[in-house]
């Protein structure tokens, strides 16, 4: 690929940009066109994802013909360990209330940085969960209970 | 003497208890993000928005416009102090600024740019109290074409005057109009792009979006180069600049509130475009140049004038035609669509308490902010040296609550992660997520009014060149975009931001 692929930033801008633009056109299939002067709901997002196609090709082309730097290195685990702890949070919030949903954040995405510590995380996140029941559920009324329903509360 | 009256407006609606005290502490928070690491207005504004519901409408908008031009003043702190800069408006002020703190004149340094800011802020609220009016008048003349018009020419000046690869910031666009138009067609009534979810039927609401483009994704991506930031000084002493100082400080902050006043109207990133030139020109027109770089005091005062006056005068667009002109300009608009109020020209007229006491907050803003910064620099300089492993979590908390308040759903907040992850992936491809969020704003907009002005015009597409505004936008917009493209001018621009 790398004897082709001098470009890979535009390249692959290229070609996310195409899958978005194919994406469009191809949904958009299912709305009614209309005309320009009565339009229907597929007209504007029809137009767009052309013109993003266009500006996708280009791109892609680019990367191809022309030079830039490789591409930086993908840091799988951090990005693994911030959304995974980001996702945990949204399942427990409701169910298991604030305070277990933020402990679980702040412990889970704290193990990304380098200098995690856990007699400094653990603090940390104790501490956050008491800042968010004083504020959100005791001062601003946020419909979130300290403990949720899976506590038999 | 009518702007008197209007400002009178203004003062009445600003000068509440309560509205002073949102004032400060947007004020005081927009201060606290520039010093602290990795966290931008656009990402703090977003977080805050969902508690800003349950404001009065000037309070909440008063609070995040303090947000915004209080971390101006923060970013320079941390440029000055440490050689980081904490907004990308203070780049240049790192570069005098740090070579001054090392010399032991950071106190200098930090009082000149506070000084500088102030006097700017000063003149950029003039500017905007006199300017403003006119050009509101104007636009509530424009029809459904002329608006169009105005987007296109609006987007299209935010991606020429940015840095980073052309095509790849129309592109961010264009696919930012594309999001934003999923959910309910408000025409026909049909879902369009909802998957048969019914969470999306309403459309994805603009603060995930924001949160997790400029929130997570920044979380992931400044986590790969954890900084440490050390102080050149444990106490910042000698605050007062000697008459001296000031006498060749004058003219650059006069210069640069000029130049940052006329480059934060146009759209795109203005306060840290202006900052840039004023860092240039004073260079060339100083009898000191040769000490630019090594700690001139012009090279701290012209910048931090210009960016100051920047952040001010893109209020201009957004207040009186709707436009926004940066990421945070954008979210101030989806504020006030919240708060149930249309932005555009009518807001002037409809909503004057909203509009001047907006511009008179400002003022009394940027008195705070000379306040704050200079007594209070003790509490900044702790603030500068919270470690970022310990400040990111955190931020995670407030994006996660602030989210899930906007509907009690979860789905939105996997919506944001997933925009987190596509927010990384941005990065490492170079594509501005800026550029996205404008367009995601005006997408639903923009539809609206190609829709209306064609159906008013019996679906002839020369309706936007027939009517003399809209064609005159237009060409501007294609004028700006040639220009860019040509292959000699391009190379200049390139240099223009290698500088």
């Amino acid at each position: 690929m790398n004897k082709f692929v001098h470009n890979p930033k535009d390249f692959w801008s290229g070609v996310m940009f195409l899958l978005f633009a194919a994406g469009a056109v191809v949904i958009g299939q299912d709305y009614s066109m209309g005309t320009a002067g009565r339009m229907g709901p597929a007209y504007f997002p029809t137009v767009l994802g052309g013109l993003l196609g266009v500006i996708g090709l280009v791109t892609m082309l680019r990367g191809l013909f022309t030079r830039g730097e490789a591409m930086e290195r993908f840091s799988y685990r951090n990005a693994l360990l911030v959304l995974v702890a980001v996702v945990l949070f949204g399942f427990l919030v409701r169910g298991a209330g604030m305070v277990p949903a933020v402990i679980a954040l702040v412990l889970v995405s704290a193990v990304a940085s380098a200098r995690f510590r856990i007699k400094a995380a653990l603090p940390l996140s104790i501490g956050a969960a008491l800042f968010c029941l004083l504020v959100f559920v005791k001062g601003l009324g946020l419909p979130i209970p300290a403990f949720g329903p899976w506590f038999g509360q | 003497m009518e702007i008197l009256a209007n400002l009178g407006i203004g003062l009445d609606a600003a000068f509440t208890a309560t509205n002073l005290l949102y004032c400060l502490i947007g004020v005081f928070l927009g201060t606290a993000i520039g010093v602290l690491p990795g966290l931008g207005p656009a990402a703090t504004i977003a977080m805050l928005l969902p508690a800003t519901f349950a404001l009065p409408t000037v309070s909440s908008l008063i609070m995040l416009a303090g947000i915004y031009y209080g971390a101006q003043y923060g970013g320079s702190t941390t440029a000055i102090l440490v050689n980081l800069p904490g907004e990308s408006s203070s780049v240049v002020t790192a570069i005098d600024g740090y070579q001054m703190a090392r010399k032991g004149q950071a106190g200098k340094a930090l009082a000149v740019a506070a000084l500088g800011s102030f006097f700017a802020g000063t003149v950029a609220t003039v500017l905007l109290a006199l300017f403003a009016p006119p050009l509101a008048e104007v636009a509530l003349k424009f029809g459904p074409a002329e608006y169009f018009s105005l987007m296109v020419l609006g987007l299209v000046a935010s991606v020429v005057l940015a840095s980073g690869s052309l095509l790849k910031a129309i592109g961010m666009i264009v696919l930012g109009l594309l999001l934003g138009l999923i959910g309910t067609d408000v025409n026909s009534g049909v879902p369009r792009y909802t998957f048969d979810l019914p969470q999306l039927a309403d459309g994805i609401n603009f603060v995930i979006v924001a949160m997790g483009m400029f929130g997570i994704g920044e979380i992931i991506r400044n986590l790969e180069h954890e900084e440490t930031r050390t102080l050149v000084m444990s106490k910042v002493k000698g605050l007062m600049p000697t008459l001296d100082d000031l006498k060749r400080c004058a003219a650059p902050v006069v210069r640069g509130t000029m130049i940052g006043s006329a480059l934060g109207i146009l759209p795109g990133g203005g306060a840290m475009l202006s900052s840039f030139a004023s860092y240039s020109i004073e260079k060339k027109l100083a009898k000191n140049s040769e000490e630019f770089g090594k700690g001139a005091i012009q090279g701290v005062a012209g910048p931090e004038s210009a960016n100051n006056a920047g952040a001010q005068t893109s209020f201009i667009p957004m207040l009186t035609l709707g436009i926004p002109s940066n990421p945070v300009m954008a979210l101030m608009i989806g504020a006030m669509i919240i708060q149930g109020i249309q932005p555009g020209p009518a807001v002037m007229t409809e909503q004057p308490a909203l509009f001047w006491g907006i511009i008179v907050s400002m003022w009394i803003g940027n008195l705070f902010l000379v306040v704050l910064n200079l007594p209070l620099i003790g509490i900044w300089v702790r603030m500068i040296m919270v470690p970022y492993h310990l400040l990111y979590p955190l931020i995670l908390v407030f994006c996660g609550i602030g989210v899930f308040s906007l509907n009690n759903s979860d789905f939105d907040i996997f919506l944001m992660a997933g925009f987190g992850l596509f927010g990384y992936i941005c990065a490492k491809l170079e594509c501005e997520p800026a550029p996205m969020l404008l367009g995601f704003i005006l997408g639903p907009m923009m539809e609206e009014y190609l829709r209306r002005a064609l159906l008013l015009s019996r679906s002839d597409p020369m309706v936007f060149f027939e009517r003399p505004i809209s064609a005159t936008m237009l060409g501007l917009a294609i004028l700006a975009l040639i220009v860019v493209f040509a292959p000699s001018l391009r190379k200049k621009r390139e240099e223009a931001f290698a500088e």
